[in-house]
């Protein structure tokens, strides 16, 4: 019955991938979404490469292609803007099918559109491979400041638990024939979210007295101390590498 | 609003990013002494309504629903730097493990989703709050106010880094009067609900109200409840104004609104006429002109956000260093 759930992406798999330390994980798909997008975009060969490396990557992940489809639709609403491009900009305009449209606007689409796909399908393998306490680790392991990794840890521990707080008022709502279609009948949706703010508020409270009676002085105690070694840095570094190659070569030939 | 990788350009994604980061690191400094403790679990609770709210859909209008983006409405109970610090932490999560967003387009998504929002958005509710009673009613009116201008705000930051950004040439106007158009349409749901949200806060603990600290705990205790009300006309004339001022830009550009009507799936009775030359001939021979407003335009909104963000960072600083005055003058 529950709204969201808090580890939607994550699939469960034994591959040398779900295996790897979280720190190498994250650098490795920064780096290689970076080259990514710094690809010159006539460079369609280069793209071809990427997509090939990816298909590789899905498979040792395991992750499902069906999965990934339908992952990728969040980015659709930039699709179909990009797609309208070609219509709306300026430039040199060329024939295509019988209609006049815009040649730098028609390489905008296909630029927005590779990088925009390529970028979330390493995302998906990214949070299809690891879980998201693991990724929270490796960004400390990566020096992203304590706070921030501490208050992302008690939202990603708490957010199931207020969605579906959230979700049970709906379902009573619902059940007792509450069917809003204007805005200006929402007002029991926002008293409900009102009412989940003290609620979470109240909860933050009474967590943070639980944590002081355990000891809690300020910082996390750190379960899982392992590192990554250097095989898993060398390993995680092929992807980035090829990718910075491939931008190289890219940006040199075109 | 998640921006995939791509859409703009690296020097956009790096300049956005190293002013996030910065953004970021002067908010955790300056809530170190907060954080460091009571603040650490009380901000990742908050953090996860904020996720929660975001995944709730209220109605908008004939069945349609809309989602909260929230970044205004946290600086209003949180204060404008936790408020900021919050959605920023929710946004690179849903990056990270939800794959909305893309990774290298943290810097902007990071910049106009929180950090623009919550700092000019509170900016706003301050200013506001100065011209409205000071009442309960005149926090949810500023409240409306505030969250439907930060998502214009956004909107606008938007356009302005697509003028520096962009990887297609599409004019700087059709993208400012279209974001800034939809938004503030968008703009109107966040704004009552963000509105009636802090309201109910507040009837239950106006404590929490970070906006409504100075506010007299009994005069609360006994208002009359007329605040929907007061929300709804606060909110309609605000729309207007902004939709006056939206199109008095697209009356002087291209016709921005047209193509968000053609974008919104009547393109077959637009494309003739979205294709005809005359408009790419109007680009050429105007170009000087469109080029001259483009960079007004652009002017206006970056002074407009800039000064919003600064008040908001100014706000943030003095509520923290008034806070122990004001306490000791009310015990």
């Amino acid at each position: 019955m529950g709204v969201g759930h808090a580890h939607a992406l994550y699939i469960h798999e034994h591959t040398p991938i779900h295996r790897m330390a979280p720190e190498a994980k994250l650098v490795a798909a920064f780096a290689f979404v970076a080259a990514v997008a710094l690809t010159p975009r006539e460079a369609v060969w280069a793209f071809a490469i990427y997509a090939v490396t990816i298909a590789v990557l899905i498979r040792t992940a395991r992750v499902p292609a069906r999965f990934v489809a339908v992952r990728l639709t969040t980015i659709a609403p930039f699709i179909v803007f990009a797609l309208f491009i070609p219509f709306i900009a300026s430039g040199e305009q060329v024939e295509l099918l019988g209609v006049s449209v815009s040649r730098d606007g028609l390489w905008g689409t296909w630029n927005v559109v590779a990088k925009a796909t390529i970028g979330a399908t390493v995302s998906i393998v990214l949070a299809a491979t690891t879980e998201i306490p693991e990724i929270l680790r490796g960004m400390s392991v990566l020096r992203v400041p304590a706070p921030l990794t501490a208050i992302a840890l008690f939202m990603v521990r708490y957010m199931e638990l207020v969605a579906q707080e959230l979700g049970r008022m709906r379902t009573a709502m619902i059940a007792r024939g509450y069917d809003p279609r204007w805005l200006w009948q929402a007002k029991p949706i926002a008293a409900a979210a009102g009412a989940t703010f003290v609620r979470s508020y109240e909860r933050g409270e009474r967590v943070h007295a639980a944590m002081l009676a355990r000891g809690y002085a300020g910082a996390m105690p750190e379960l899982n101390h392992r590192r990554a070694n250097r095989s898993e840095w060398l390993m995680s570094a092929s992807l980035p590498v090829l990718g910075i190659t491939v931008a190289l070569v890219a940006l040199v030939v075109t | 609003m998640h921006a995939p990788d791509g859409f703009l350009n690296a020097g956009t994604a790096i300049a956005t990013g190293v002013v996030s980061v910065g953004t970021v690191g002067a908010a955790l400094r300056q809530t170190s002494n907060h954080l460091k403790d009571r603040q650490v679990p009380l901000a990742g609770i908050t953090a996860a309504f904020i996720f929660a709210a975001q995944m709730f859909n209220f109605p908008v209008a004939a069945g349609t629903t809309g989602h909260l983006l929230g970044a205004a409405m946290a600086a209003i109970l949180l204060g404008p730097t936790v408020g900021a610090l919050v959605v920023t932490i929710v946004i690179v999560v849903q990056a990270l493990a939800f794959a909305d967003g893309g990774l290298t387009a943290l810097g902007y998504n990071v910049l106009n989703m929180a950090i623009i929002p919550a700092f000019g958005g509170y900016a706003v509710f301050r200013l506001v709050r100065r011209v409205l009673p000071r009442s309960a009613s005149g926090v949810i009116g500023a409240a409306g106010i505030a969250s439907l201008v930060s998502v214009v705000f956004a909107a606008m930051a938007f356009s302005i880094e697509w003028l520096f950004g962009a990887t297609v040439p599409v004019p700087f106007d059709t993208v400012f009067g279209a974001m800034v158009g939809t938004h503030s349409l968008i703009g109107i749901g966040e704004a009552v609900i963000a509105a009636l949200v802090v309201g109910s806060v507040l009837a239950a603990r106006p404590d929490l109200v970070h906006g409504a600290q100075d506010l007299d705990r009994s005069e609360l205790a006994n208002r009359e409840p007329i605040k929907v009300r007061v929300v709804a006309i606060a909110g309609v004339l605000v729309a207007l104004f902004l939709a006056t001022v939206v199109s008095q830009f697209a009356a002087g550009g291209p016709d921005g609104l047209e193509k968000v009507a053609s974008d919104t799936g009547i393109i077959e009775s637009e494309q003739d006429h979205a294709l005809s030359n005359s408009l790419f001939a109007q680009y050429a021979t105007e170009g000087v002109d469109n080029e001259s407003l483009s960079l007004a335009l652009a002017g206006v909104a970056g002074t407009l956000i800039t000064l919003a963000v600064g008040f908001g960072a100014f706000y943030a600083v003095r509520d923290r260093s008034g806070q122990p005055n004001q306490d000791a003058a009310r015990s």
